[in-house]
């Protein structure tokens, strides 16, 4: 790792204050990307600007059918909240899955969905939530800030202070992991609103989205024999040494079958 | 350079750092403290758990300087007046350990499963916890043996 100056930022006005005054700045969260890509010198930032002193982005509050997290709310906060398991048990659920016990103590909400890697978990329940992401300028819904493989919609000097999940009526998140990793070799997040069905996937393609052919066979209806017939672009799928494009498409449905079959439940 | 402050295994230690200087590089190259081992450069295998106020972290992808003003504790910390910690004696006496490398990580992680999980765990608990710790020698059995019986031995 290269070495670069760092600051502990006391307020969100004094961390991108930072961030505009370093040549080539990073903030860091829980470090548990940042750090690892660091170390393999595929990240050298001039300046690490420390977001762990800042008090009120950490925090979860539910005010009416509003759950909102703040950035720095570690995984293993979120596994760990009895509001969050009361109003959407499937993303306590979620959160309890991510890597193991010393990654979710340091790991946060914010870093995960900044990072945007293909493979988090996090961006599949802001997408099937149609959740909402606060940053220190504006807000974004989850559709819109996902840009593309480690893209968001964030400006270099943007920083995420929360995001906000509204309640659905019923939701479960279900993955088939990487058992070195624990990431999603797919994910799907299911989830039945008042608005009707919505499903966000992960891993399979470049970057988390909505699973609208999905979403169009089930028709509103909780109903897992409905997604037989969906015929899904493997074209678009990731291959891997873990997976190939065609595997991954039969574990979308797959995935998507057994959360729809969670949610009946 | 950063001066840095913090509580390791109940003392107050101070001292100067590199920006990018790993609490894990402090711990061993500064405070000495070698039981806290690297087993990779990925964040996977474990080795290097300890704990920082009351949760395990892994210490090798941590900056010393988020550890400023914590409290940590590393194996060495364990041991009371000579007398090994329940989960250490546990590891001892089902036979836990090979190498022993991965051993300091498998106990610390161990001891924040008991404060999570209370002092009876069951064996898939343990192994699904025992996810980011890593070893190459044992195939587990004995570990998860261990950990249970060093549960026990902590519920007093
Ligand atoms: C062994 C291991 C296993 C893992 N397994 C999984 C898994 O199964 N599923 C999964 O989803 N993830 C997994 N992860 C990733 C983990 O969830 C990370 O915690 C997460 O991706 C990044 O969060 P962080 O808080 O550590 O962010 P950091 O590493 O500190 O930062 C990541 C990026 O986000 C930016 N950033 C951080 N906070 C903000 C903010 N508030 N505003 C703007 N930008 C910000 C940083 O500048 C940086 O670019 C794993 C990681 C490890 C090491
Ligand atoms: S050395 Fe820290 S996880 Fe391997
Ligand atoms: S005992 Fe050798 S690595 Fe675990």
């Amino acid at each position: 790792m290269y070495n670069f100056s760092y600051q502990k930022a006391a307020s969100v006005d004094e961390a991108v204050a930072a961030m505009q005054a370093a040549e080539d700045g990073k903030f860091v969260a829980g470090g548990q990307t940042m750090l690892p890509t660091m170390k393999h010198r595929l990240a050298s930032p001039s300046d690490v600007i420390d977001l762990g002193g800042i008090a009120d982005l950490a925090g979860i509050a539910v005010d009416g059918d509003t759950v909102t997290i703040g950035a720095m709310t570690t995984h293993a906060a979120v596994a760990a909240s009895a509001e969050v398991g009361e109003t959407i048990p499937a993303l306590a659920a979620l959160a309890g899955n991510i890597g193991d016990p010393a990654v979710r103590n340091r790991g946060t909400l914010g870093g995960s969905i900044a990072n945007n890697d293909p493979a988090a978990d996090y961006p599949a329940a802001l997408i099937g939530l149609g959740a909402t992401v606060k940053t220190n300028r504006r807000e974004i819904a989850a559709e819109d800030f996902f840009t593309g493989m480690f893209e968001t919609a964030l400006a270099e000097d943007e920083l995420i202070t929360a995001v906000s999940f509204p309640k659905p009526e019923v939701a479960a998140y279900m993955k088939f992991d990487n058992p070195a990793s624990r990431y999603a070799i797919v994910g799907v997040f299911v989830a039945k609103t008042g608005a009707g069905i919505r499903i966000g996937v992960t891993g399979a393609t470049t970057c988390a989205h909505r699973g609208k052919r999905l979403e169009q066979a089930l028709g509103g209806e909780l109903n897992a024999a409905a997604i037989d017939g969906v015929d899904l672009p493997v074209d678009k799928m990731n291959a891997d040494m873990h997976a190939s494009a065609e595997y991954r498409a039969h574990l979308v449905k797959v995935m998507t079958k057994r959360a729809i079959e969670a949610c009946a439940a | 350079m950063l001066s840095i402050n913090m509580t390791v295994n109940g003392q107050a230690v101070s001292g100067e750092v590199e920006e990018r200087t790993l609490l894990v590089q402090f711990l061993r190259e500064q405070l000495r403290l070698t039981g806290t081992h690297i087993g990779c450069d990925t964040s996977q295998c474990g080795a290097c758990v300890v704990q920082v106020d009351g949760n395990s972290v892994k210490s090798c992808t941590m900056l010393a300087a988020q550890a400023d003003g914590c409290e940590v504790t590393t194996i060495e910390g364990l041991a009371s007046n000579g007398e090994l910690h329940p989960m250490q004696q546990a590891f001892k006496d089902n036979h836990g350990l090979q190498c022993g490398f991965c051993t300091p990580g498998m106990v610390m992680s161990a001891i924040d499963i008991v404060k999570r999980n209370g002092s009876v765990v069951d064996e898939a608990t343990v192994r699904k916890e025992l996810e980011g710790n890593i070893c190459r020698c044992t195939g587990y059995h004995n570990i998860v043996k261990a950990v249970q019986a060093g549960a026990k031995g902590m519920g007093g």
